[in-house]
């Protein structure tokens, strides 16, 4: 049976984090190179953990399924990274970031993490910086910065739409340098399909090539996953296509506790969908919403275009329900507004599943040349997607998942249930509670690569004695190479009739109407029969093309979906057991006026959850959440 | 809307390739052009074909993946578009479409539409980038950078790697995608310190890899989906000739270690 510890240092919160890096335990800088850690994942988490790991003196191994380390999901976020600079000096602190994010998170977040994050923030911008990242300034030259959604204050630095690529090009040029002075060894097209637990510790990872599909079992003293979000589990998401659940899956049935797996966030503006054909969905940045009023006709059925709805039959009703935050009312709150909208029949679009974002009001006010400036390359994409000029016509936008709270359970030193598997970025629970805010996950990313885990590692390293496998005679290692050689066997051999994405799309379906954006006792119990079942008929009836011994795009999918049924079946175990609504979770049981109604009383924990077997429901274990700093309020943005 | 798919299909590096014909009916012109191959991929798997292999991920033309020359021109006849943003209102009924990898001898084939393309990697190895460790930078604002100037490295910045500069050179050069690093950190005051080294390292690398020399034709600014201009290649040339006189290795300080 696993032990939560979390492990939060003793003191007032301000002073966990510097007291808890003098008590740490250091590895002294001749022994760190006897030390091999591998890293899987290279976006903003695993890129640049690796690449401070490497400067620090260990023997890196990344690992990435990407042809190359820069195409890592983080490269396609758009709007922002938060920081607590107060560049503006709007009043921003550590306090008030710390605050916003734990009430953003609905109170389900632990408070000692998100202040570390908070205290960390403002490192990240110097270093990225000092790297060269091209973040959007003044005419002046100092910083530029926009406001995101959950916020009064104006502290999310950006580069233009493009952010989350100037962040990971940063990291990734770090991570290039380090493996040109040796110090990391890159293996792309790499596949992590299992970690191998020794003795109680995480002591290495079996690999598939993807391009060879050879399958080998990699060793080393500490093993980090930095591998994302698993919103693909709805397949549509506005996740890139290959982001998946699998390294911390695998982890999860080796002894790592996944962590409140229901907690997604569907984002309130992206593209909406425009057929059956449709493979992914397209995010508009939330930095949008800065100059984007968001409406629907007050009148329900009204087909009359954009331009001849006057203003007074117009419903701006962010605006109307929100007054203090507007437009920019947190993601899970307007995301809920636009469904409630759509319900009511006054949504906009094919199906009605749309609302307005209009920049008309701004275009007037700023001039269409501030407002390209400011959004030209969304705006460019929009219209490729759409065929509609929304310098003329408002966007029309639908909420889409967009990223999972949820993830591997890790201690205050980043590290699961089991002892040396650290995990970091999205792939991890901690910071962000029920609900993530805008701009946050690229400083928790980063905060936790380039910040913090290169320094617990050290304190987990230094309990440990170097040592050396030869992965070719051990046991736990040929026994997890023989495993995963026979799940790819079986894969190929079912040889069904169905393909892998007609499972996958089925799979989204039941989690989109079930496990989404509202979520009910029947539905859930409903969805709960549904998965076992697809899953047996995917071992039974799916449909694996070509050998394992090339490329193989279907093979590779196969493995993911398969995982993405069991996640799928533990979201909506985790999501029916919760009997409350924070955050991202709504239960259309527990609500009071339409706002999420959160039960403290009960439900003031994180859900983890233990792996006991194929076919057997996980164990669920409770981390108490304590709130000594934050006085546990209802939320409200009104 | 019906179309003719002619596409390259490759087993591995050593096996030969040769174009497939493929009908397809019941495209929609809402249809990017990669779930258009989606469809096709389907059609395949059913009828017990293997699919096509192909490069792609966000399917939202940042993350460089795609990479398809379509009707000869790489990543088809969108200008500032990568494939997976092109649709297929690009398209009519009754449209023949050849379908081809990237060519160059610096990005070797894996399969089908694949290449290998982590020559790019190497070049930003040997020396795109700042040198400076994790912790101990200055607060962010004591560096002042001129808006025009940062907007300018961020024009170059913008740069993802997909290699379409390459596949759209009669010379197959990479000297689009090298000197839009060399500007982007070049014009930075955090890349001054390495400047000439960089220019040097870069651009030898860049020969080292199999890339052609440059000879201005400029097919790869009309190619790139980034609409990255030939001004930083002039740029590149330019820092390269400076650091050539300039710079000699560094000695290695005595006594060091
Ligand atoms: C469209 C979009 C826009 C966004 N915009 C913003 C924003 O403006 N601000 C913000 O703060 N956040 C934003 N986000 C969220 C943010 O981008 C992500 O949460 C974050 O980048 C995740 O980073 P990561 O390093 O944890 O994982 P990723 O960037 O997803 O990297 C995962 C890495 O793991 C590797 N990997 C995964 N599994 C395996 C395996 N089994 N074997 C080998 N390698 C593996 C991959 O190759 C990759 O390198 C956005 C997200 C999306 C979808
Ligand atoms: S310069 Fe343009 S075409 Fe070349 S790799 Fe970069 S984005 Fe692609
Ligand atoms: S799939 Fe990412 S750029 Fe085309």
């Amino acid at each position: 049976m696993i032990e939560l510890k979390s492990n939060i240092p003793a003191g007032p919160i301000d002073e966990k984090w510097d007291k808890h890096r003098f008590d740490m335990k250091l590895v002294n800088p001749a022994n760190k190179r006897k030390y091999d850690v591998i890293v899987v994942g290279a976006g903003l988490a695993g890129a640049s953990a690796a690449a401070t790991m490497a400067e620090l003196g260990y023997n890196v191994s990344c690992f990435v399924f990407h042809d190359s380390p820069r195409r890592a999901h983080s490269i396609a976020a758009q709007g922002g990274i938060n920081a607590a600079k107060n560049y503006q000096n709007d009043g921003d602190s550590i306090q008030r970031l710390f605050y916003d994010t734990v009430k953003g998170g609905d109170f389900r977040a632990r408070e000692a993490n998100v202040y570390r994050l908070a205290q960390v923030s403002v490192n990240i911008i110097d270093q990225c910086v000092a790297q060269g990242v091209p973040f959007a300034r003044e005419y002046g030259g100092l910083l530029a910065n926009r406001s995101f959604g959950g916020a009064q204050v104006s502290r999310t630095f950006y580069a233009r739409g493009q952010t989350g690529q100037q962040l990971l090009i940063g990291a990734y040029q770090a991570l290039e340098r380090q493996i040109s002075l040796g110090k990391v060894k890159m293996h792309t097209q790499s596949e992590m399909l299992d970690v191998v637990v020794h003795e109680g510790r995480a002591r290495g990872i079996v690999v598939r090539n993807l391009v060879n599909g050879d399958i080998t079992a990699h060793s080393a003293d500490a093993v980090v996953l930095a591998t994302g979000g698993y919103g693909n589990v709805f397949f549509l998401s506005t996740n890139a296509m290959y982001s998946n659940v699998t390294a911390s899956w695998r982890a999860h049935k080796r002894g790592a506790a996944f962590a409140n797996p229901c907690y997604t966030q569907i984002h309130p503006t992206c593209i909406p969908v425009s057929g059956d054909h449709q493979s992914k969905l397209t995010l508009m940045s939330e930095s949008l919403r800065n100059d984007g009023r968001v409406w629907v006709p007050k009148k329900q059925g009204d087909h009359r275009p954009a331009s001849q709805i006057p203003d007074s039959e117009r419903d701006y009703f962010l605006e109307r329900k929100y007054p203090s935050f507007g437009n920019l009312a947190p993601r899970d709150i307007a995301s809920r507004a636009a469904k409630e909208v759509c319900d009511e029949g006054r949504g906009v679009g094919p199906g009605g599943l749309g609302v307005y974002l209009d920049f008309a009001d701004s275009i007037k006010r700023l001039g269409q040349k501030t407002i390209s400036e400011r959004y030209g390359n969304l705006f460019d994409m929009y219209q490729r997607i759409t065929d509609e000029n929304p310098y003329e016509k408002p966007m029309r936008i639908y909420p889409a998942v967009h990223y999972t709270m949820g993830g591997t359970w890790v201690d205050y030193n980043l590290m699961s249930t089991v002892p040396g598997l650290h995990v970091i970025g999205e792939a991890n629970f901690s910071d962000h509670g029920a609900n993530r805010l805008g701009a946050s996950a690229l400083m928790q990313g980063l905060a936790d690569g380039y910040f913090v885990l290169p320094y617990t590692i050290g304190n987990y390293l230094a309990g440990v004695k170097p040592e050396k496998v030869d992965v070719d005679k051990h046991p736990a290692f040929t026994d997890a190479v023989n495993a995963v050689k026979a799940q790819t066997n079986r894969l190929l051999n079912i040889k069904g009739k169905r393909t892998v994405d007609s499972f996958h799309k089925e799979l989204g379906k039941i989690m989109w109407d079930h496990c989404g954006m509202a979520r009910t006792r029947e539905g859930l119990t409903l969805a709960l029969e549904q998965i076992p079942k697809l899953r047996e008929e995917f071992w039974s009836n799916v449909n694996v093309p070509g050998s394992g011994a090339t490329l193989n795009q279907s093979l590779e999918k196969a493995g993911r979906v398969a995982d993405f049924i069991e996640l799928g079946e533990l979201m909506c175990r985790d999501a029916l057991h919760r009997e409350e609504s924070c955050g991202g979770h709504f239960r259309v049981e527990y609500q009071e006026e339409g706002e999420a109604l959160r039960n403290d009383d009960d439900f003031a924990y994180v859900a983890a959850w233990e792996w006991t077997g194929d076919g057997q429901p996980q164990r669920l274990h409770k981390e108490p959440l304590e709130y000594e700093n934050v006085k546990m309020a209802t939320r409200s943005y009104k | 809307m019906r179309l003719t798919l002619h596409v390259w299909r490759q087993d591995g590096p050593n096996s030969a390739g040769k174009l497939e014909t493929y009908p397809l009916d019941g495209i929609e012109a809402e249809m990017s052009f990669l779930e258009m191959f989606d469809v096709l991929n389907d059609k395949l798997t059913v009828e017990g074909k293997e699919p096509i292999a192909f490069g792609h991920d966000c399917r939202e033309g940042i993350c460089g993946s795609c990479s398809l020359m379509i009707n000869g021109a790489a990543h088809g006849p969108w200008k500032g578009a990568t494939t997976c943003q092109l649709h297929m209102r690009a398209f009519k009924d009754g449209d023949q479409i050849w379908v081809e990898p990237w060519r160059a001898k610096a990005f070797p084939m894996i399969r089908d539409l694949v290449v290998d393309r982590s020559s790019f990697d190497r070049i930003i190895q040997a020396g795109g980038f700042v040198s400076v460790n994790t912790g101990g930078a200055r607060d962010a604002n004591e560096i002042l950078i001129g808006k025009e100037t940062v907007d300018e490295s961020m024009d170059a910045a913008a740069c993802i790697g997909c290699g379409a500069c390459v596949a759209a050179c009669p010379n197959a050069s990479a000297s689009l995608f090298t000197g839009a690093k060399i500007t982007h950190l070049g014009l930075l005051p955090q890349g001054q310190p390495e400047r000439d080294r960089r220019a040097l390292a870069m651009v030898e690398q860049m020969d080292l890899e199999g890339f052609g020399h440059c000879t201005l034709t400029g097919e790869c600014q009309e190619a790139c989906p980034k609409e990255i201009s030939i001004d930083v290649i002039k740029r590149m040339n330019r820092d390269y000739a400076v650091a050539s006189v300039r710079y000699a290795e560094p000695k290695e300080a005595v006594g060091a270690g």
